[in-house]
């Protein structure tokens, strides 16, 4: 078959010494940009792109697979040891994550998210070599009705699983629905909620409000408590590395989070966090230990880790295939194709094949070398949290400001910073979710814009929102995720159903 | 810790030259587009030409580019070092939008690059011709459903005018907003909307596939090298191109506005730039200083006037 004759020899291309360094160097500068918050991996690859201009079109196609996908790990690192994403697509794994490293398992939940983002990675790398024609075709058919039905199901899962209490949760979802009215409507060009402040016509920033309520938050929540606050984090308890109990719950997760990653990243609509979420929501109704979530189950982590990396890779299928571009990343790479006069597009794979399978091996390479690199830094990075409180927390504040003023230096990003900082602080002591603010954030405009398209489509007809078969089947999959716990809790089944309802008394 | 410090600094490091750039492109728009694609060719041969040895490009889309614009003008006054790349689409959007930023509020300085407009559906459609389209249009206009860019852009007007110029009430036309070429162009192939408008460099490579069907191009005479009538041929009146050009920031002394200047008329000269066009299928629409002024203010007015005609604007 031809399709493995090319992908051995771009692999061969791939691995030769100066590539494998530059994978090296890729996937090193990746996971550090990933790491803080507010630099992502596109501006990496754009402040290389420059840099890589005189290498050969191989090796710097190398170098940008290997940020891409280190970026896309590395947010994890400070989600899960901080409590600060660095991405918003590691805003979930910060959840159960950040709960495992304080109970002396950051060690297996960083491993957790390395070895998922591997598998992931490479299920997915497989997946874009083999089934991308396939797959952009599911893409395409997703239009604004089944986007509206699928952000419907993220909302119901994702309001649900946040917290024990669904009415907090929704309170919480609202108040970031309301954040995300803010700013010029994209469709009419309308501002709204904006009072005549030119600053708020951007609408508000998902990383910003992200880092304000995880980090500057939980921060404040800590230093409010002074001496009377838990006891010193655990840094290790048990081994660093994973037991066979932790592979053995992680394996399906990561499976299943790059199922639901893979697709959803090669949407034009789509985007990484969608995955994670709907990955975690799965995770938590699965799961054999539901009293975990919440206080720090490796499924929880294994999930959204697997289904971020494997949306990166499907971001590539639109940009291999049709010459789409969905993320700021994948623009950037475009840019790089034309460096070369290459045009990405629907007869890419048949007039370039071996670039675009250099591509692939590359990919494969990268994610490799990934695994390499964090695997052992584990020991390394959960020391951190044997630092004395007062400084680790002084050094996340600082990190976080840093991050946000990197992204948009402007003091008014600073001052959203600190406003929304206070309102994590009062919505951790009143018990309110935080995660679900920063998904209505995320989600409110995709629905929103979904919806109304349908609608103009239609010309007004409701009904086209149920007549299509993949949205009829979200919408069903969707009630059926809010109905069921409702009904479970009526009858008095399922015990931790009963239990929350006593405890929300 | 050390490594977390470590880590900290590199990415520091890395993002130093963000602002050492000799020049950061604001691109209005999604990642995919045409004022993207302007920019990050603008980027490579600024570079190319060593213009400029580190040019970021920056996207900030939605809203016809006037979000971009509005922060363009708030946050880099007085830098010499921004540029944003705007356009035809943006003077549609400043008033449909009734921006409170306007190109007055930035340093226009030069007209780059025209494109026309492209009519496409989908290859599975039963449309066959323009022909066809316009009688579907006239049938009900409501149920013609067009996907392009930002409401009242270039691609909104060519629709109002093609119903205009078919005898359908403009203000009838079910027309479908995307914040970038990208976006629209995913609805397009996936045959959610009936038609799609857009500058023809968006969709060339699809008609090329054979994905989607040309039905017309929007210039006073057809497109070398492709086959496709003109909206004039097929019977109405109609000739858009969509001009993209160069700003920069807002309070520029008049050095700093020549330097600015100097430098962009080096790379519409450039043997790299004039490559790009080509590859690109841009008209070279090169104008700048005075004359450019002149035509912009004229172009704006006449604008005000096609979408107060066609109803976008009241």
């Amino acid at each position: 078959m031809a399709t493995f004759d090319f992908l051995l020899q771009g692999l061969l291309v791939a691995a030769q010494p100066m590539n494998l360094l530059y994978a090296l160097i890729g996937v090193t500068l990746g996971t550090a940009v990933g790491v803080l918050p507010g630099i992502g991996p596109a501006l990496t690859v754009a402040l290389l792109l420059p840099v890589t201009y005189r290498l050969d079109p191989g090796g710097s196609l190398i170098m940008f697979a290997g940020i891409y996908y280190g970026g896309m790990y590395g947010g994890s690192t400070t989600s899960i040891l901080l409590n600060t994403p660095g991405e918003s697509a590691s805003i979930v794994t910060a959840l159960e994550g950040n709960k495992m490293a304080r109970a002396g398992r950051g060690g297996p939940a960083l491993a957790t998210a390395a070895i998922g983002s591997f598998v992931a990675g490479l299920i997915a790398t497989l997946g874009l070599a083999f089934i991308a024609p396939y797959i952009v075709k599911l893409a395409l058919v997703f239009g604004p009705r089944e986007y509206f039905a699928l952000m419907v199901l993220a909302f119901v899962t994702v309001s649900s699983a946040f917290g024990d209490s669904t009415l907090r949760g929704l309170t919480s979802l609202f108040v970031g629905l309301a954040l995300s009215v803010v700013g010029i409507d994209q469709l009419t060009g309308q501002a709204r909620l904006s009072f005549g402040v030119p600053e708020l016509l951007d609408g508000i920033e998902v990383t910003t409000l992200a880092v304000a309520m995880f980090a500057i938050g939980e921060t404040l929540f800590i230093a409010a408590q002074g001496d009377k606050g838990p006891d010193k984090v655990e840094a290790v308890r048990g081994s660093v590395w994973m037991s066979a109990n932790d592979w053995a719950r992680s394996w399906k997760p990561w499976l299943r989070g790059t199922i639901i990653g893979f697709p959803i990243g090669a949407m034009p609509a789509g985007g990484a966090e969608i995955g994670t979420f709907l990955s975690y929501a799965a995770e938590k109704r699965l799961t054999k230990h539901p009293e975990e979530f919440g206080n720090g189950a490796i499924e929880g982590v294994a999930g959204p880790e697997a289904a971020n990396n494997a949306s990166a890779a499907g971001t590539l299928v639109p940009l291999l295939t049709l010459g789409l571009p969905t993320t700021a990343t994948a623009a950037i790479m475009l840019a790089g194709f034309q460096q070369y006069g290459l045009q990405p597009g629907p007869l890419l794979f048949a007039t370039n094949p071996q670039l675009v399978w250099g591509l692939i091996a590359s990919l494969l390479i990268a994610n490799f070398m990934l695994l390499v690199l964090n695997l052992p830094l584990i020991g390394l990075w959960v020391k951190l949290l044997t630092i004395p409180k007062p400084w680790l927390y002084a050094g996340i504040l600082l990190f976080a400001t840093l991050g946000t003023i990197g992204a948009n230096p402007s003091v008014y990003e600073l001052g959203m910073l600190l406003a929304f900082g206070l309102l994590g602080y009062a919505m951790r002591v009143f018990g309110y979710p935080i995660a679900p603010v920063v998904v209505g954030l995320i989600l409110g405009p995709l629905a929103e814009q979904q919806l109304r398209r349908a609608l103009a489509i239609s010309q007004g007809d409701y009904s086209v929102l149920f007549t299509s078969p993949i949205a009829a089947v979200l919408l069903v999959i969707a009630a059926a995720a809010l109905i069921v716990p409702l009904i479970l809790r009526a009858r008095g089944r399922g015990e931790v159903l009963s239990q929350l309802a006593a405890n929300e008394d | 810790m050390k490594h977390f410090f470590l880590a900290t600094i590199l990415a520091g490091a890395m993002s130093l030259p963000a602002f050492a750039a000799d020049y950061t492109i604001i691109a209005p728009a999604n990642p995919g587009g045409g004022w993207d694609q302007t920019a990050r060719s603008l980027q490579t041969v600024m570079q190319q030409e060593g213009i400029s040895s580190n040019v970021q490009v920056q996207n900030v889309p939605g809203a016809g580019g006037t979000i971009g614009l509005a922060q363009f003008a708030s946050q880099q006054k007085g830098n010499a070092n921004a540029l944003i790349v705007g356009g035809y689409v943006m003077v549609g959007a400043i008033l449909t939008n009734k921006s409170p930023v306007t190109l007055k509020d930035v340093t226009p300085i030069a007209r780059l690059t025209g494109e026309y407009e492209a009519v496409v559906v989908p290859a599975a459609s039963d449309i066959k011709t323009m022909a066809d389209l316009v009688e579907a249009l006239k049938k009900d206009p409501g149920a013609v459903s067009w996907a392009g860019g930002s409401a009242g852009g270039t691609d909104h007007i060519a629709v109002g005018l093609i119903a205009k110029a078919a005898g359908v009430d403009p203000t009838k036309i079910n027309y479908i907003a995307y914040s970038g070429g990208g976006e629209a162009l995913a609805a397009i192939l996936g045959s959610q909307v009936t038609a799609g408008v857009s500058g023809y460099g968006e969709f060339e490579s699809q008609v090329k596939a054979g994905t989607l069907r040309l039905l017309a191009v929007s210039g006073p005479e057809r497109i070398a090298g492709v086959d496709a009538p003109t909206l004039k041929e097929s019977g109405l009146d109609v000739v858009v191109e969509n001009w993209r050009m160069v700003a920069a920031a807002p309070g520029l002394s008049d050095e700093q506005k020549a330097a600015v200047s100097a430098d962009i008329e080096k790379l519409a000269k450039s043997a790299g730039w004039q490559e790009v066009l080509k590859t690109k299928g841009w008209q070279d629409s090169y104008l700048a200083g005075d004359a450019f002024n002149a035509q912009l203010e004229k172009d704006v007015a006449a604008t005000e006037g096609v979408l107060k005609d066609i109803g976008l604007v009241k």
